[in-house]
């Protein structure tokens, strides 16, 4: 009578993933089992700050005046040093943008393996891998990992696993190392050139291009076709309270590259100049939506109305086996006191907190659906949005 | 003599109000509601109804016209006090029609026949001299102050028709229409408000620290994230700057982003724009629609050296096209944003419209 029950079920669990911890803030359980964790990995446990939006009641919020480090014990023995300072720096917000992240976590991972002994009686390829389990804690609570820094993790986890339990320590050590470097030389640096040369056939000279916020690849893009000689200008658009599209701005102003610079709340008024849009990606998902920063689907919607073309520039490491069609389900919510803005010397919301109805949302991600997008230009090729799965499984099946 | 002083006098008013106008335009947003414009116009129309000297209807038209272009031309973004202007000479005609003891309609009415036949009879009609067009003038611009200072109640008592429980409600920017309308409704029901904040001016900020002072449940959002909420959002109620002669809007701008995004989830946009709001202008996106104020808002004199090198713009306003429209709400009720060109009719002359 068809496959037998046990058999079922056994599919069933093996395909169904666990919600990770980080969206279900909103369920005592969860919470209290992540309290747990910790304590065995002694790392102390981030507490949330300010009134959190209804919608949002499932994700975590944070204050950047309240990072973890405050509340580790110096000198700490349980986590890395470079672990610590990278944790410092992602709660910061001194290392941002999903490249510079997932560099840094490789970097500081790379340290950690040249620092690391196997104990006497315990595999590397084991032990390895119990010691990077609280660090992965630990920078998830300064801020939650990025989907690029995840698969960089499993890629690591994977080599680590990997490595014959006969290799003697020192050799593992450098096989570890130079498998790392491979990695962000292939997946980042050489991708990004893949992709500059395709993005470049689609910049022609007269172009208008639109950017918005800070995308290293997009800059690395635009820089590399002005060094080739189109003839170009591009629009910045930014939006509070992040301003990221300053740091763009200043890049490709010293390069000599013509700019303009508005807000996004200009964005009808300066689209109808625009012939082309370049947007970055934090993540794509399996069903053909773009992560990235808040604002970009905005951007693609009046782009759309406009008839311009939006062009998203994602290397693969970045493309993610989750699903997701709003913005409200997985997202992070950044420290709500950046909103606050002072005017004329008078801060309107100086004292949110103390207003029991006023609530601050600062979103970090939001999803572009793929009917907005017109192509994606990856370091396998230019593809459309809905071809993100047939990419997946096809990393899937070489690996 | 107690006349050339009475004149002196109203010159002086006339170039403190022009004065006004010149300065309030420039710089980090309205300093005043256009309500507030709305009505010191009128008074200034009805104290040069009073004390100007003039003979007849055509006379003080002439005047009215002539101070009406002036004032347009201080502050062209300022429509309102242009469309005062614009009530007062069509008061100014129908006082004068029921003085001459001729109804009212056949006057409206441009048919064929009537365009053929009665060529000659335009400007000199208003020749007359009658005894109590002064009085009567002077007494349909003080209804037109009631009407002035009743408009944003009359809005808001519309309030709870459109509102119900546990709707979640974004606003942009801030709009004191919309501001009395939602608390008026907060007083009978319980709903969410989500405040986009409408940079570089953050008075999105002001208008939630009122909202929330009144235990609306507000949430402040930047500007990035209105299409990243809005799949959340019930309906949209905004503000507006001037309501313009095809439906469309004239309003803050991220206003059309906030439109397009409301259409792409077939969420309903209802505007909140008082009568004294519309304007018999069509949008003309080349010169004379858009409004620019500092670029030192968008990109602060402390970014450097790039400064010299890089463009910023700082657009004040936003065209929103009437078919991303919804619902006008005004003081005399609801409408279709293609019903505009009939209350136009109604309020202004056709003649009036260039002044």
């Amino acid at each position: 009578r068809g496959v037998p029950y046990q058999t079922v079920t056994l599919i069933h669990q093996s395909m169904v993933k666990r919600l990770p911890e980080h969206v279900q803030v909103d369920d005592p359980a969860v919470v209290k089992r992540l309290a747990k964790k910790l304590e065995r990995q002694q790392i102390p446990l981030r507490s949330d700050y300010g009134y959190k939006v209804s919608l949002f009641s499932h994700l975590h919020q944070y204050s950047r005046k309240a990072p973890l480090t405050q509340l580790l014990s110096i000198p700490s023995t349980v986590i890395h040093p470079s672990i610590v300072r990278l944790g410092l720096q992602y709660s910061q917000g001194i290392v941002a943008g999903s490249n510079a992240r997932s560099v840094a976590l490789l970097h500081a991972f790379k340290q950690v393996i040249r620092d690391y002994t196997t104990p006497p009686n315990e595999e590397l390829s084991r032990d390895l891998v119990n010691k990077l389990k609280p660090y992965i804690s630990f920078l998830n609570q300064c801020r939650p990992l990025s989907a690029s820094m995840g698969n960089a993790i499993k890629y690591i986890k994977k080599e680590i696993s990997n490595i014959p339990s006969q290799c003697k320590e020192e050799e593992a050590k450098t096989k570890l190392l130079t498998c790392i470097d491979r990695y962000i030389e292939e997946k980042i640096v050489l991708a990004a050139k893949a992709i500059s040369k395709y993005a470049i056939e689609k910049i022609s000279d007269g172009d208008v291009i639109l950017v918005y916020g800070y995308s290293s690849l997009v800059n690395n893009i635009l820089c590399e076709a002005f060094e080739k000689s189109r003839k170009f200008r591009v629009i910045v658009v930014d939006s509070r309270p992040r301003l990221e599209g300053r740091e763009a701005l200043r890049r490709l102003v010293q390069r000599g590259i013509s700019c303009t610079y508005v807000l996004i709340s200009a964005l009808s008024y300066i689209l109808p100049e625009v012939s082309k849009v370049f947007l970055g990606a934090h993540a794509l998902l399996a069903n053909g939506y773009v992560m990235s920063r808040v604002g970009t689907s905005q951007i693609a919607l009046v782009a759309r109305t406009y008839n311009v073309p939006v062009l998203v520039c994602c290397e693969t490491y970045k493309f993610c086996e989750r699903v997701q069609t709003d913005s409200f389900v997985s997202n992070e919510l950044d420290d709500p006191d950046d909103l606050m803005v002072t005017r004329k010397g008078k801060t309107q919301l100086e004292n949110w907190q103390d207003v029991s109805s006023l609530g601050l949302l600062n979103l970090v991600y939001d999803v572009t659906p793929p009917d907005f997008v017109d192509l994606v230009i990856t370091d396998l090729g230019m593809i459309p949005c809905t071809s993100v799965p047939v990419v997946l499984r096809v990393k899937n099946l070489d690996q | 003599m107690p006349g050339a002083d009475k004149e002196t006098d109203l010159t002086e008013r006339i170039e403190a109000f022009l004065a006004d106008l010149k300065r309030g335009g420039s710089g980090t947003g309205p300093l005043r509601g256009s309500g507030e414009m709305a009505r010191e116009t009128t008074y200034l129309l009805r104290r040069i109804t009073a004390q100007a000297r003039w003979s007849s209807a055509g006379d003080l038209m002439e005047i009215i016209r002539n101070e009406g272009r002036r004032m347009t031309a201080a502050q062209p973004s300022e429509t309102t006090v242009g469309n005062m202007v614009r009530r007062v000479l069509k008061i100014i005609r129908e006082e004068y029609a029921r003085s001459r003891g001729s109804s009212e309609e056949t006057e409206q009415q441009e048919s064929l026949h009537k365009l053929l036949t009665a060529g000659e009879l335009s400007e000199e009609t208003f020749r007359e001299h009658f005894v109590h067009l002064k009085a009567n003038v002077i007494e349909a611009i003080n209804e037109l102050l009631t009407e002035l200072d009743g408009t944003t109640d009359n809005i808001a008592m519309q309030a709870l028709e459109h509102i119900h429980s546990n709707e979640v409600i974004m606003t942009v920017g801030r709009s004191r229409t919309v501001e009395a309308f939602l608390k008026d409704a907060a007083r009978k029901r319980k709903f969410h408000v989500i405040v986009a904040e409408c940079a570089p001016f953050c008075q999105g900020h002001e208008m939630a620290t009122g909202l929330s002072k009144v235990g609306i449940e507000t949430t402040v959002i930047a500007d990035a994230a209105i299409f990243a909420v809005m799949s959340r959002v019930n309906k949209v109620i905004i503000g507006t700057q001037t309501v313009l002669a095809n439906g469309g809007l004239r309003a803050v701008n991220g206003t059309h982003s906030v439109a397009l995004a409301a259409r792409h989830h077939s969420t309903p946009l209802i505007i909140c724009a008082p009568m004294f709001k519309l304007s018999p202008q069509f949008p003309n996106e080349e010169d004379t629609f858009h409004k620019f104020v500092s670029p030192h808002e968008v990109l602060p004199f402390t970014a450097g050296e790039i400064l010299s090198k890089v463009n910023v713009h700082c657009p004040v306003f936003d065209y929103v096209p009437p078919e991303l429209i919804t619902l006008f709400i005004s003081n005399i009720g609801g409408n279709a944003p293609s019903y505009i060109y009939r209350l136009m009719s109604e309020l202004y002359h056709p003649e009036d419209h260039k002044l």
